[in-house]
């Protein structure tokens, strides 16, 4: 299998999807003649033309909006944010109107749109521009979110969110677009919704999605291998509809959880996920689900301090050892 | 010119609309509608001087602020009123409410409840006509507090750089919920503010349901023919206040018996008889006619069944399959709903930036 970087895998779901489909178009800050902030329009604009690669202004509420509508009125946009923390800005259009329109239509109107962008820690940027910010997301009814960990994932999973009927938050990660990784040659696509056992093992269950996955739990997964644990590590990949069976399975097996999320606990999709894990296995579990995230505070500037606030692979042993009582 | 044909059906649909929604405005008192509810009463010439200037498959939104500008384009007045009453016959199964009217089959996207929320939205339509090389233009009213929105800024600058097919018509009716638009803006004469945005800012006496007809169907014809958006302010009134349970008390009774003085649908029947186009007895019958659909569509609504409670799964997201509702024939059985076709299969030929300068050389690594 051919090995592609993170960013150019969403380079091929994009140029794929826009090739067989002409209702598909990017629209965003600097993706047209800058070739995107992070490179993953790169050569577009050259292949599909202006009406197709659009250079947004820097309005990131008024664009966000403006895919709305082209989705409303017939057309598949791809409204690229240059990160999470300027959609922010766009929250109203994404929520209140692209959410909500089918609702409120009683079904007349769809939505399929995709909002994505990198998301999570940038690395030495400081507290706006180091958000995970899923779960807000993963809050409103009406919004898909998926947070792809690896290459393969990012492409098979853009082309499902693209060819989806309903509007989509994509997730990327910053600090993983130069990672490089196995990419099937030729066309496929994920399903959204189904998670991806990752590694298996019998003692514990890790679950986690995006950058977590080979910057923490998979290195620390190896290092318990090492001294006789074993775990499942789960890769939810889509975090809203979330894999229910794919979870409970792995924690009957188990019977020992550990949630490794890079953004913060209060209200969040490992929060979430524990209370699913307390309903559906309460009496399969041998210890309290564990969670290992990003510290109730704002991201520093200094090297050690964004190191300390971040999960680690040290914080997972550590998590994992805890469920394990020793 | 304006025949007598185009003048009656613009004094029906007016009366249409008023009738409607003093009729709303009865039933919200009998509780039977609640929540906000926001009547439309004295801007009618607004709506129906825009609709008849305009193609019946051109895009139309508005605010929340919503309930005549369907009834206009020939949606069925019961199923409305049921949608108000918040029934299962209603054209959304009673999910939207008075702030979220939609009738897609009559070109209508929506009634939206957060202010200037619907300008993007409109600018997408207009994007995606342009997209696919089709003639049609859209249509977006808001509020003159709209206007002070960052939604208002950003889109304006997008619509007018790109050449978008839109008609954005601000309903200035002078009052922001209880606060004078004059007493928060810089600009208070918002058509002026579209000069900033290299775009055509035009005003109308929004009372007059033939001088907003003359000018929009000539901002209509020079949208249509590429020349870009406008913005339309059209100078009007509301004779309740904001919503039901406003009072209005920001303004003087004189204020508004002065304005009443203005009312579209005097001023219109009085050049019908002047033209001697109908009798007074006939436009009585017109009246009578409007009056007597009104009193259908609240029986129809009173009767109509609530919707069951399995629907609030319902609508939440499309799955595989699902085709979209169509509310007409879902309620009345209709076999004649058109609905609107978005093609899957057409090239694309805008060049939205044509290229003068060399693109810059691809560069590898991040921002």
């Amino acid at each position: 299998m051919p090995e592609l970087a993170y960013r150019d895998a969403l380079k091929e779901a994009l140029k794929e999807e826009m090739a067989r489909d002409p209702r598909v178009f990017l629209m965003g800050e600097e993706v047209a003649r800058y070739n995107g902030a992070y490179k993953v329009s790169q050569g577009l604009l050259d292949a599909f033309g202006s009406a197709r690669v659009v250079d947004a202004p820097i309005s990131e509420l008024g664009f966000a909006g403006l895919g709305v509508g082209a989705a409303m009125a017939g057309l598949r946009p791809v409204i690229e944010m240059m990160t999470w923390n300027f959609a922010i800005l766009a929250m109203d259009q994404i929520v209140n109107n692209a959410a909500k329109l089918r609702h409120m239509s009683g079904g007349q109107l769809r939505c399929p749109i995709v909002f994505r962008g990198p998301g999570g820690a940038g690395g030495r940027l400081s507290s706006q521009h180091s958000q995970a910010l899923e779960a807000n997301y993963a809050h409103f009814p009406g919004l898909k979110v998926i947070a792809p960990g690896t290459p393969a994932d990012a492409k098979g999973l853009l082309k499902s969110a693209i060819r989806d009927e309903n509007p989509v938050v994509f997730i990327e990660a910053e600090l993983l677009y130069g990672v490089r990784g196995e990419v099937p040659e030729g066309e496929y696509t994920i399903p959204i919704g189904k998670a991806d056992l990752k590694r298996e093992g019998g003692d514990v269950t890790l679950i986690t999605w995006s950058r977590m996955v080979t910057a923490c739990v998979l290195p620390a997964a190896d290092a318990l291998a090492q001294q006789g644990v074993h775990c499942d590590v789960i890769d939810l990949r889509t975090l809203k509809p979330f894999d229910h069976e794919a979870v409970a399975a792995s924690v009957r097996k188990t019977n020992r959880v550990v949630i490794v999320e890079e953004g913060w606990p209060f209200a969040s999709v490992g929060s979430e996920l524990s209370d699913f894990i307390q309903r559906e296995c309460f009496d399969d579990l041998d210890a309290p689900v564990k969670r290992v995230h990003g510290l109730e505070v704002n991201m520093a500037y200094a090297a050690n301090l964004e190191r300390a606030i971040q999960p680690s692979v040290e914080r997972v042993i550590e998590g994992v050892n805890a469920v394990l009582y020793r | 010119m304006h025949g007598k044909e185009l003048l009656l059906t613009m004094y029906r649909k007016m009366l249409l609309a008023r009738r409607f929604e003093e009729k709303a405005g009865q039933a919200y008192g009998q509780k039977k509608i609640q929540g906000f509810c926001h009547l439309y009463i004295g801007q009618e010439a607004v709506v129906v001087g825009i609709n008849e200037a305009i193609r019946p498959d051109d895009y139309v939104m508005t605010g929340y602020r919503d309930h005549v500008h369907p009834l206009v384009r020939g949606a069925d007045a019961g199923m409305f009123m049921a949608e108000l009453f918040g029934k299962d016959t209603g054209y959304s199964k009673g999910k939207g409410g008075s702030m979220h009217f939609f009738d897609v089959e009559h070109h209508f996207y929506g009634g939206y409840g957060i202010v200037g929320g619907q300008i993007p939205l409109a600018a997408g339509m207009a994007f995606a006509s342009k997209y696919r090389g089709e003639d049609r233009i859209t249509v977006c009213s808001f509020g003159d507090a709209a206007a002070n929105q960052g939604a208002f800024h950003e889109t304006f600058n997008m619509a007018s750089k790109w050449k978008l097919p839109v008609l954005y018509v601000v309903e200035n009716n002078k009052y922001g919920m209880g606060t004078d638009i004059a007493r928060v803006s810089a600009e208070p004469d918002i058509h002026k503010r579209a000069s900033a945005y290299n775009m055509r800012g035009v005003s109308v006496d929004g009372m007059d349901v033939l001088a907003v007809y003359d000018t929009v169907k000539d901002l209509a014809a020079s949208i249509r023919a590429g020349q870009g958006p406008v913005l339309l302010e059209a100078y009007t009134y509301r004779f309740r206040g904001h919503s039901m349970s406003d009072a209005a008390t920001y303004r003087s009774k004189d204020e508004v018996e002065q304005e009443k003085q203005r009312d579209p649908i005097g001023k219109l029947r009085a050049l019908l008889l002047e033209k001697r186009y109908a009798s007074e007895d006939q436009l009585d019958a017109i009246d009578a006619h409007e009056k007597k659909v009104v009193e259908d569509a609240i029986a129809f609504a009173d009767q109509s069944p609530e919707p069951p409670l399995e629907d609030v799964w319902t609508h939440h997201f499309v799955e595989p399959g699902d085709a979209d509702e169509r509310p007409r024939a879902r309620v009345r059985g209709a076999t004649d709903v058109s609905w609107p076709a978005y093609p899957t299969t057409f090239e694309v030929t805008w060049d939205l930036e044509p290229r003068e300068a060399p693109v810059a050389p691809l560069k590898q690594g991040a921002a």
